[in-house]
């Protein structure tokens, strides 16, 4: 038995060339195989991969959606973002665990069934959604739930639990999703008419500094909520030494809120892959990779297709030549496995390089050595459909949309207490009140502009424009009703941020986990106004010096709903007239002593 | 004019943070014409007597007694300061932290490779005061002006502390007094 295992695990290296940068796939292959990954196939993934065994029981153990142990064969994920959550997920969840009879993190004990909780999946506007193996369900109730235990307990099938498709691309065949892709507002610049390869053809009748000239005359600056200009990215990209250079495509779209990547990639991938080789073009590269994540496997078959599509017209793959140049680009997807810190992008090249994604130090920043040590571009799939639009119009008409500092249009996710949550193209320097009458948010009273990173702002700021100097996003907005409790969506993103540490730095590790502490006191009542300075102080420090990006924007719920929300939490703390911390609950503290003694307190009682 | 009063106390601390206190020498001498000492082990008064400008506690809160001492002393005095690694991190009685309480009983009275208990029972008299369910810092429990870091806190680094509260100066720590490693 062990032996027949191990010869399809070595098949698996084999198909990988037993490259340990391709450990990642391979383990997802194993997993897709036995369910799990066993010690067994840990040791034989090791032996075939000639790497220590550490190495790839790390890699497992990073990772949310790989597991050492046996899980169902069919595993729920139900999402529990915030959004979710205001939607009903309790009752889904309650639905579940009733039908199942076993609570999350379980297998069923005929293990059929595995139920777990997933953060935001990216269909905030279509929740409560679960992932079901890869099938996405949208729309979920409780008796939906119930339902759907007992269909699949009929036939253990995912893919029939889709009756109906989505619009678009979500009812191609190799996407077959219930999935809607919900565009609400069509902008000039991404969903306007497109010809595939007009574009790219345009780029090859120029040289590559004349398409990076091309890029910063059009002033384009990062989607993914940076904001670093497109050209001097590429430009540094260009001029770093090195004879391999790669083109990245950041779809690792894991930000609270976020789905207009997904959208991207089911209705305009052609697009994002032109886009790509156009900056493969420009850098000097030959490969690019689009870092897909995990929750997104149910577009990957259609991607594939797409991709050889693309090479059989000659777009990608080797010698695409126009009558200027010739260059040779081609693309692999690689899938992630539910990390969100993936989308940082040294995170997100560790993770295509077969390692645990633990972000890198910068300097040296991707540019310079990125993938393999190699000049790497990362780009977001929106700047790359921008990308395609600026060469094929032109870096006068891009720059003209939207403000000076943040020219053209912007893709936004709006989901929470709105009629009309999707997706919404809109230029840059729109206000945010505008943006809220479009989405039908009629009496929102906060609203998270840029995912859990971003900032909570009240309605003091709705008159704010949504740009990178004004509210900046990278595409998120989530709305609350007046009804809802700010402090607890706070709360919620900062126990998001502690899971998706990845541990590495202190500041990030232990400091967030601080904040939570002190904010959870703050929320039973036991808090006192200097607590207030407290949160202030330490998350400035933890912004100050975590490593990477997800540290440095954890504190922000916190921070921006202090900033801009602070009689909410003035009304919650108060003063302790003794000096002592209200926070300390000493019948809660000796409520051990006296089990084990069998004696109350003398002092206390 | 009345001097202003001075407490100190030790909870879970090993007294080295006292000991450190009676290093600064003959400093002592200038010390008490300052000060007068209030409840301390160094007078051995063991209630207070009245009103305290300054507490310096060594040691964090492992017992009921210790968090009893401690809100004492908050009620007692205007300017409480935790003295050295336990009373500002719970320290070495800390470790106990992460293991349950009855494992840490069984462990310390039955089960050690050193220990000799004939009557195999763990010492459970009434006078005993309970333990918390873990060691809490001070700042956990009441307010705390002041912390001073060290393993314990060097003599120069109390004195300093001491004259400049009392003189009502700014506290000025050379880099050396706060160096630890």
């Amino acid at each position: 038995m062990t032996y027949l295992i191990n010869g399809q695990i070595e098949s698996i290296c084999v198909e990988y060339q037993r490259d340990r940068h391709r450990l990642l796939d391979i383990i997802r292959s194993v997993q897709q195989k036995f369910g799990y990954i066993s010690d067994e196939a840990i040791d034989e993934i090791a032996r075939c991969c000639s790497i220590p065994r550490v190495e790839v029981d790390s890699t497992i153990s990073f990772y949310g959606y790989l597991s050492k142990q046996p899980r169902g064969r069919i595993t729920i994920r139900l999402c529990n973002d915030i959004i979710d959550r205001l939607q009903g997920m309790e009752r889904v969840a309650a639905a579940f665990r009733e039908v199942l009879g076993i609570d999350f993190g379980r297998t069923t004990a005929d293990g059929n069934f595995s139920l777990e909780y997933a953060p935001c999946i990216g269909m905030c506007d279509q929740g409560p959604a679960a992932l079901v193996n890869d099938v996405v369900v949208t729309k979920l109730t409780g008796d939906g739930a119930r339902e759907m235990i007992r269909d699949l307990r009929e036939h253990m099938d995912p893919h029939r639990l889709v009756r109906t498709l989505g619009d678009g691309n979500n009812a191609h065949e190799l996407i077959s999703a219930m999935v809607n892709n919900n565009i609400r507002q069509r902008g000039e610049v991404i969903f306007s008419e497109f010809h595939p390869g007009e574009a790219l053809r345009k780029a090859l009748s120029m040289s590559p500094v004349e398409v990076i000239k091309e890029i910063k005359t059009s002033r384009l600056r990062g989607r993914g909520g940076a904001g670093f200009p497109t050209g001097m990215k590429w430009e540094f990209t260009r001029g770093a030494a090195g004879p391999n250079k790669y083109v990245i495509c950041n779809a690792d779209e894991g930000e609270p809120g976020t789905f207009k990547d997904r959208v991207l990639l089911t209705e305009c991938p052609e697009m994002v892959f032109e886009g790509m080789a156009i900056a493969g073009y420009a850098i000097g590269a030959e490969q690019g990779i689009v870092y897909l994540r995990g929750e997104y496997a149910y577009l990957n078959n259609y991607l594939e297709q797409v991709l050889q599509k693309l090479r059989k017209q000659g777009m990608l793959g080797a010698r695409f030549c126009s009558t200027k140049h010739c260059f040779n680009f081609d693309i692999r997807i690689q899938m992630g496995a539910g990390a969100y810190i993936c989308g940082e992008e040294t995170a997100l090249i560790s993770s295509c390089e077969g390692l645990r994604g633990d972000p890198k130090n910068r300097p040296p920043f991707p540019a310079q050595k990125g993938y393999l040590e190699n000049p790497t571009c990362v780009n977001n799939v929106e700047t790359l459909c921008c990308v395609v639009r600026i060469l094929e119009k032109g870096a006068a008409w891009f720059s003209q949309l939207g403000t000076t500092d943040s020219p053209g249009t912007k893709l936004l996710s709006i989901s929470g207490d709105c009629r009309r949550p999707g997706v919404y193209e809109l230029p840059f320097g729109v206000k945010l009140s505008e943006v809220l009458k479009l989405a039908g948010a009629d009496n929102a009273a906060a609203v998270q502009v840029g995912g859990a990173s971003g900032q909570m702002v009240g309605s003091a700021d709705f008159h704010k424009p949504i740009s990178y100097e004004g509210l900046a996003t990278g595409g998120s907005i989530m709305v609350f009703g007046p009804h809802r409790n700010v402090l607890e969506i706070a709360h919620y993103f900062l126990e998001f941020f502690i899971d998706e540490s990845c541990g590495y730095c202190t500041p990030c590790r232990v400091g967030n986990t601080l904040l939570l502490e002190r904010l959870e006191q703050i929320i039973e009542g036991r808090g006192e106004p200097a607590d207030l300075d407290y949160l202030q102080q330490l998350g400035q420090s933890i912004k100050a010096l975590s490593r990477c990006g997800l540290g440095q924007t954890s504190p922000n719920p916190v921070l921006s709903t202090l900033k801009n929300f602070k009689p909410v939490y003035e009304q919650l703390v108060k003063v302790n007239p003794q000096g002592f911390r209200s926070s300390f609950d000493i019948n809660r503290a000796l409520e051990e002593a006296s089990r084990i003694t069998e004696r109350r307190s003398v002092i206390y009682e | 004019m009345a001097k202003p009063r001075v407490a100190t106390t030790s909870l879970a601390g090993c007294f080295g943070c006292h000991m450190s206190i009676l290093d600064i020498d003959d400093r002592i001498l200038k010390l008490v014409e300052l000060v007068d000492f209030d409840k301390s082990p160094i007078d051995d008064f063991k209630t207070f007597t009245g009103r305290c400008a300054v507490g310096l506690i060594e040691g964090g809160c492992c017992n009921e007694e210790n968090v009893h001492v401690l809100q004492d002393f908050r009620q007692h005095c205007d300017i409480l300061i935790s003295l050295g690694d336990c009373a500002t991190m719970g320290g070495i009685p800390a470790l106990r932290n992460t293991i349950p309480l009855r494992e840490c009983l069984e462990e310390a009275y039955l089960h050690g490779p050193s220990v000799y208990n004939p009557s195999g029972r763990i010492p459970n008299d009434p006078e005993i005061p309970l333990l918390l369910n873990k060691v809490y810092p001070c700042h956990e429990v009441v307010k705390i002006d002041y912390h001073l870091p060290g393993c314990p806190p060097s003599a120069d680094t109390i004195w300093e502390t001491l004259v400049a509260l009392l003189s009502d100066k700014p506290v000025q720590l050379p880099y050396e007094l706060i160096k630890y490693d």
